[in-house]
């Protein structure tokens, strides 16, 4: 049976989850999700040695650049939205 | 309590300089003696509600009275007898938080919102500083040339009245001037704006009605009065305010519900005007007459009582029409809007929120006002609604922060937080909007961070401890969001104020601000502030700044300690005793903070602290022992000895101080010092003990709760030094002293003593005189008060003494037996407590016959009447029956458990803790001594105490079932318990159930799963849901035992699930929930993905139980099937059309998501669009094969 606190946790499990990067809500764009998806991704492969090590093997390159690439690559990985990108411009012709 | 508190508050007075006229003394020097921070705030004395400033005004003593018949009488009556109209209600009523403040606390509301700018948002921290400076210059100098013109009377006023309006200080009076001040923000079209916050700029007229001097008669139609009022507490109501006295802002809910009783009573009971008679009366036959020239109507109102009644000549009962009484004016709105159904609204609320229930038709106001509104409507449905209405437009309010604005959100909030009704729970509610609008608003709440501070402040020194923590929340919070810069620059003036409680507040919340913005960021403002030249108070408030950071933060002040302590260290030498106070006093809040290390921060210090003990007096010497108190432990042995030695005369002579206060931080100091390695006995044994002794062992000592405790814990601190037979052997006579309350503070501190350090030292002599003691103080107890020191004091001494306890257990023994015939009730409970204690010692000195004795006497006690009495003698015979076993025990098992069946049925608490705790021994080992039908018998009666209201009864009940199913069988208890699933009340059919999975789990689930099942064909709601929740219990205490029984019961699951009935589904869902958790990794994932099947389609279930115990089930399924499995079943749901959808199938994901976002990674989709504008979303490492 449910006890108190976790009916508790489950009452506020909404807001609970906001406060976690990388949790979803229903008006999510593709574009961010498939985002949170590669950078947890990229976060996995390079907390786990042994991935970083397989990729490195594969790809004939040493550890180290594997490594950088990966880093390099979290930051955003698909680039910013496309529609992100055209509001921006928007807003610069406005000016 | 409160006693000591006030001679602290009132003590100041007594200072060398003495305090100021207009101040509380050296009220803040004294707020941290305790040694515990968490009290901190109880140094605040509460004063009872009666002395209530608020409530002492005159309009508002009015009796309670309902038929008053007139004013004039009501008002005669209440000059008579106001102690007979008292409130019998008055110490059960809920108290607003205005009524509960003190003095002191109370000033909060006395200081107004109103005292400050806003800040321009854009300017730097200089340039912001720069303008006040000047701003401040120009103050003073239109201020100077008021003061020479004479035409002004606040200056006058000011000088003399600083107490009862603290905020005429300099600052304060610029609502009066502004046209002069400039605005300091270098933007001249804001200087109408300044210092304003209630008002939208543009309603001030240009110029006139500008000046409203203090002495002059208000005048409620210039707006610009009402706008200037300090605080902005008395908000003009539009209609029917033919009284302004109704709302008041010194009122409390009470009060201003008497003023309405009143009202409508005289309102109805008004004289009749003459046309109301002429419709009443026949209009032919009668002649309106002049009265008598000499008449004189009756004023005295006691023979206008008794004047004859006049025939009643009216045509029968008349309905009043609706319009005769204005019902705004006894607080009845004319409407309450739709949307405010369900919600209480309080008459002080029809003030607050005049506009909702005035305004018709919100759409028609101008958009600003339709703001207002909204904001209205949402705080009024925060502040009463019922939870779902609160957190609905909670959410709503916090959504729309941004659209909203800081300025409308908090013109409405802060006021209402600065309301004298206000209550907890409302404040509360008040504090966690600003608390979530905060984080909306973010740095736009920049200008508002003054008048938040104002309105927070108070909270950081609230004696609830909660308020305190939001306080702070918030603080840290503001702090956050609007920079270290615009904090600064707000709080900067108030650290001079000349209102000690300001500055007081201020400390504590720069305290706050750099516990969220880190102490580096604070120290060059402090050391700034500490060393200014400009105003003692500044450099207090700096030192009290450091203070309130070393109690907030604690250890976390170590890596800053040494420049935290070079900032204050010259505060020893200043000139001002206050200073020096403070000083000393956050040099050991720095010291306590920091222990045990950082002694080497503190070596600059150490000269000036010990040169100052041989100069100072009184409060100073006070605060410079405390902190030498607490840096002397922190010191090498050799130095802690030498120091030790230094301040030790000093110390000794203070011993004498009649100062409540010396007394407590010198015992304090005795405790740190000896409890030093480098400290030697023989220097304490010949040095401190006998003048230790001569001073604090006399009997004032025991009245005073704190003193009390802190003589014991030094006392001990010394015994632990100089060794216990030292200073028992000085008390042991002290045991027979004629005091009792002395007594017990012996007894108490030899008890610590022994427990400490055991009871070797103690030679046969002093043994004996202690012995002899304890049976004099034992017998000797009033039993005034619990009488529980005297009790474990006894315990603890004779347990510790052990073997050596022997020869005086008979006389022991023979005590309680006579004393358990004594008439006094208190007498024979400790008497039957006694043995409890001390049954252990008995065993162990080989005293059997005597406890089979004792056993035997508490046995034929059993027909105790007094409950009380009854739990103790059961409690006597758990200890007895605990140390010489079920087969040694005298009387007999056999004999003693039928006679404890009568009074399981007892309806005392203590009595049914008790028993059953001796029945559930009983069960547990010595089950077989009693015939299995006496046990089915006391099945029954166990049935009973499920309905207990203490949860330790049910949960020892429920397990006692369990040890008489594993002595009998599960089969008879078991099916008495299934029988009991058919009764009504819920609680009995939830421990039944408990009581189920128990017996499951201590004879094994096969035992009791056939008879669930089978028991499930009951076509009965209540007894299916019962087998089902027996089967969730079941499975949560057998764990993974769980995984033979899985394709068992997983039909009957699949039936439950797919039942129209809710909790069905609900307490399926659990039992899958914890089935899942338990075979985990134990291979029936076919069967838990095929109720994960039927679980699932709740997922859109809106009751919120049975969506948690949808939820619950699938996260217990994440466990057992993987996380990747969990995922799949989400995707179909996350892009669906219907927002409704969305919503359920992402907060499944979040779940999985937060619990497994690692090797979520494995089982990503693949999003390759290759025509997507946006790019490939493809994620390819994990492709690579080698």
């Amino acid at each position: 049976m449910a006890t108190n606190p976790q009916q508790n946790l489950y009452s506020q499990l909404e807001h609970l989850q906001s406060k976690y990067v990388g949790t979803g809500h229903p008006d999510i764009s593709r574009h961010d999700w498939c985002t949170n998806m590669a950078r947890d991704s990229i976060a996995t492969y390079l907390g786990h040695a042994s991935l970083v090590d397989l990729f490195a093997s594969v790809e004939g390159e040493s550890r180290g650049r594997i490594r950088y690439h990966l880093l390099e690559k979290l930051h955003s990985p698909y680039g910013e939205s496309k529609e992100r990108v055209l509001s921006k411009k928007e807003r610069l012709t406005q000016l | 309590m409160s006693k000591p508190e006030q001679q602290v508050v009132g003590s100041g007075a007594v200072d060398g300089k003495g305090a100021e006229f207009g101040k509380l003394g050296a009220f803040d020097t004294h707020i941290y003696d305790t040694e515990d921070p968490e009290n901190y705030v109880r140094e605040i004395a509460a004063e009872d509600a009666s002395s209530d400033s608020e409530e002492d005004s005159p309009n508002v003593s009015l009796p309670r009275t309902r038929f008053g018949p007139s004013k004039e009488l009501l008002e005669e009556a209440a000059r008579a007898e106001v102690d007979e109209d008292e409130d019998p209600f008055q110490e059960t009523r809920r108290k607003a938080i205005a009524e509960r403040e003190n003095e002191y606390q109370s000033k909060a509301r006395a200081r107004g919102v109103l005292s400050r700018d806003v800040l321009n948002v854009d300017d730097s921290y200089v340039s912001q500083m720069k303008s006040r400076l000047e701003e401040d210059k120009m103050e003073t100098s239109v201020e100077k040339q008021k003061m020479l013109e004479g035409n002004h009377n606040e200056g006058n006023l000011s000088s003399s009245s600083e107490v009862s309006s603290s905020s005429v200080g300099l600052k304060r009076q610029r609502w009066d001037d502004d046209e002069k001040t400039p605005s300091g923000t270098g933007k001249g079209g804001n200087s109408l704006s300044t210092s304003r916050w209630d008002q939208t700029p543009l309603d001030v007229p240009a110029g006139g009605q500008r000046r409203s001097r203090w002495d002059q008669t208000p005048d409620i139609a210039a707006s610009s009065l009402l706008k200037d009022q300090k605080t902005p507490l008395w908000t003009p109501s539009i209609h029917g305010m033919e009284t302004p006295r109704l709302y008041d802002p010194g009122m409390t809910p009470e009060v201003y519900n008497q003023v309405r009783w009143q009202k409508e009573m005289e309102e109805r009971n008004r004289p009749l005007t003459n046309e109301e008679l002429d419709e009443i009366l026949p209009k032919e036959g009668y002649e309106i007459l002049q009265p008598p020239p000499n008449y004189i109507p009756i004023r005295t109102p006691a023979r206008k009582l008794v004047s004859t009644p006049t025939p009643d000549t009216s045509s029968g009962y008349r309905i009043p029409s609706e319009s005769t009484v204005p019902k705004s004016s006894i607080g009845i709105a004319p409407k309450i809007p739709e949307e405010l159904e369900g919600v209480m609204i309080k008459p002080e609320d029809y003030e607050y929120f005049s506009k909702i229930f005035t305004v018709q038709d919100e759409s028609e106001l101008p958009l600003e006002e339709q703001k207002e509104y909204r904001i209205m409507m949402l705080l009024l449905k925060i502040k009463n609604g019922t939870p779902p209405i609160r957190k609905s437009a909670l959410r709503m309010i916090t959504e729309r922060a941004r659209e909203f604005g800081p300025g409308p959100l908090f013109n409405q909030i802060l006021p209402l937080l600065m309301s004298p009704t206000l209550e907890d729970q409302e404040r509360h509610l008040m504090v966690k909007v600003i608390d979530r609008i905060l984080f909306k608003l973010d740095d736009a709440v920049r200008p508002y961070v003054h008048k938040i501070l104002v309105v927070i402040e108070p909270l950081l020194i609230d004696e609830d401890y909660y308020a305190r923590v939001e306080g702070r929340e918030i603080i840290s919070n503001l702090a956050k969001a609007a920079g270290l810069a615009t904090m600064i620059a707000t709080m900067r003036p108030d650290i001079d104020n000349p209102d000690e409680y300001v500055r007081n507040t201020t400390s504590r919340a720069f305290a706050v601000v750099a516990s969220a913005l880190g102490i580096p960021a604070l120290l060059p403002f402090l050391r700034a502030v500490c060393r200014s030249k400009k105003s003692w108070q500044a450099r207090h408030t700096g030192m009290k700044i450091v203070q309130q950071i070393a109690i907030l933060m604690g250890c976390a002040v170590l890596p800053h300690l040494r420049s935290l302590v070079e900032i204050i260290e010259e505060g020893l030498v200043d000139e001002q005793t206050k200073i020096r106070t403070i000083c000393a006093l956050a040099i050991a809040a720095l010291a306590e903070a920091s222990a045990p290390y950082g002694i080497e921060a503190f070596d600059s210090v150490l000269k000036p602290l010990w040169k100052g003990i041989r100069q100072h007096k009184g409060k100073t010497l006070a605060a410079f022992l405390k902190a030498i108190g607490f840096i002397i432990p922190l010191m090498d042995a050799e130095y802690a000895s030498y120091y030790t030695k230094e301040v030790m005369p000093v110390i000794i002579r203070e011993f004498q101080s009649p100062d409540d206060e010396m007394k407590k931080i010198v015992l304090k100091v005795v405790k740190q010092c000896i409890a030093c390695d480098g400290v030697e006995a023989s220097y304490v044994k010949t040095e401190i003990i006998p003048e230790f002794f001569r001073c604090f062992w006399v009997r004032r000592m025991a009245l005073d709760r704190r003193n009390y405790k802190q003589l014991v814990e030094s006392t001990v601190e010394i015994a632990k030094k100089v060794g216990a037979a030292e200073v028992i052997t000085r008390l042991v006579d002290d045991l027979k002293d004629e005091s009792e309350p002395y007594r017990r503070m012996v007894m108490e501190t030899i008890e610590n003593i022994v427990s400490a350090m055991g009871t070797s030292e103690i030679d046969l002599k002093l043994e004996e005189r202690l012995v002899d003691g304890l049976l004099y103080a034992f017998q000797e107890q009033t039993g005034v008060d619990d009488g529980t020191v005297i009790l474990s004091g006894m315990g603890t001494i004779i347990n510790a003494l052990g073997l050596r306890a022997k020869p005086y257990l008979p006389q022991i023994a023979g005590i309680i037996k006579w004393r358990l015939n004594n008439k006094s009730v208190k007498v024979r409970q400790q008497a039957a407590d006694l043995i409890y204690h001390i049954a252990p010692v008995m065993k162990k000195c080989k005293e059997e016959s005597l406890l089979s004795h004792l056993g035997l006497v508490l046995f034929e006690y059993l027909g105790e009447e007094y409950p009380d009495v009854l739990g103790s003698i059961l409690g006597g015979l758990i200890g007895i029956v605990n140390v010489i076993g079920m087969e040694n025990m005298n009387p007999p098992i056999s004999e003693l458990l039928p006679r404890l069946t009568p009074i399981l049925k007892n309806r005392h608490e203590k009595v049914q803790e008790n028993c059953i705790d001796l029945v559930g021994r009983i069960a547990d080992r010595g089950a077989q001594y009693v015939s299995s039908r006496e046990w089915m018998r006391i099945c029954f009666e166990l049935l009973e105490l499920l309905k207990a209201p203490k949860k330790a009864i049910r949960r020892a009940t429920v397990n006692t079932f369990g040890y008489i199913a594993k002595a009998i069988g599960p089969q008879d208890v078991l099916a008495t318990l299934l029988n009991n699933l058919k009764v009504q009340e819920r609680q009995q059919r939830v421990c039944t159930t408990v009581a189920i999975a128990i017996v499951a789990e201590t004879c094994g689930p096969f035992t009791v799963i056939p008879a669930l099942m089978n028991e499930y064909r009951t076509p009965e709601l209540n007894v299916q849901n019962g087998v089902l929740k027996s089967m969730s219990f079941l499975f949560e205490y057998v764990g993974e035992m769980g995984k033979d029984y899985v394709y068992a019961v997983t039909p009957l699951l699949v039936d439950a699930l797919i039942d129209r009935d809710l909790v069905h589904r609900q307490t399926a869902s659990t039992t899958v929930g914890h089935i899942a958790l338990g075979v985990a990794g134990l291979g029936c994932e076919d069967a838990l993905v095929h109720l994960l099947n039927h679980v699932w389609p709740n997922i859109f279930e809106t009751s919120p139980h049975v969506i948690n115990a949808v939820m619950f089930a699938i996260q217990g399924c994440q466990v057992c099937l993987g996380p990747g499995l969990i995922l799949y079943y989400s995707l179909q749901g996350l892009f669906h059309p219907a927002r409704k959808v969305r919503e359920v199938y992402w907060k499944i994901y979040n779940n999985l998501y937060i619990y497994a976002q690692d090797s979520l990674t494995a089982f990503y989709p693949r999003i390759e669009i290759d025509n997507d504008p946006n790019g490939n979303y493809c994620r390819p490492e994990l492709d690579l094969v080698l």
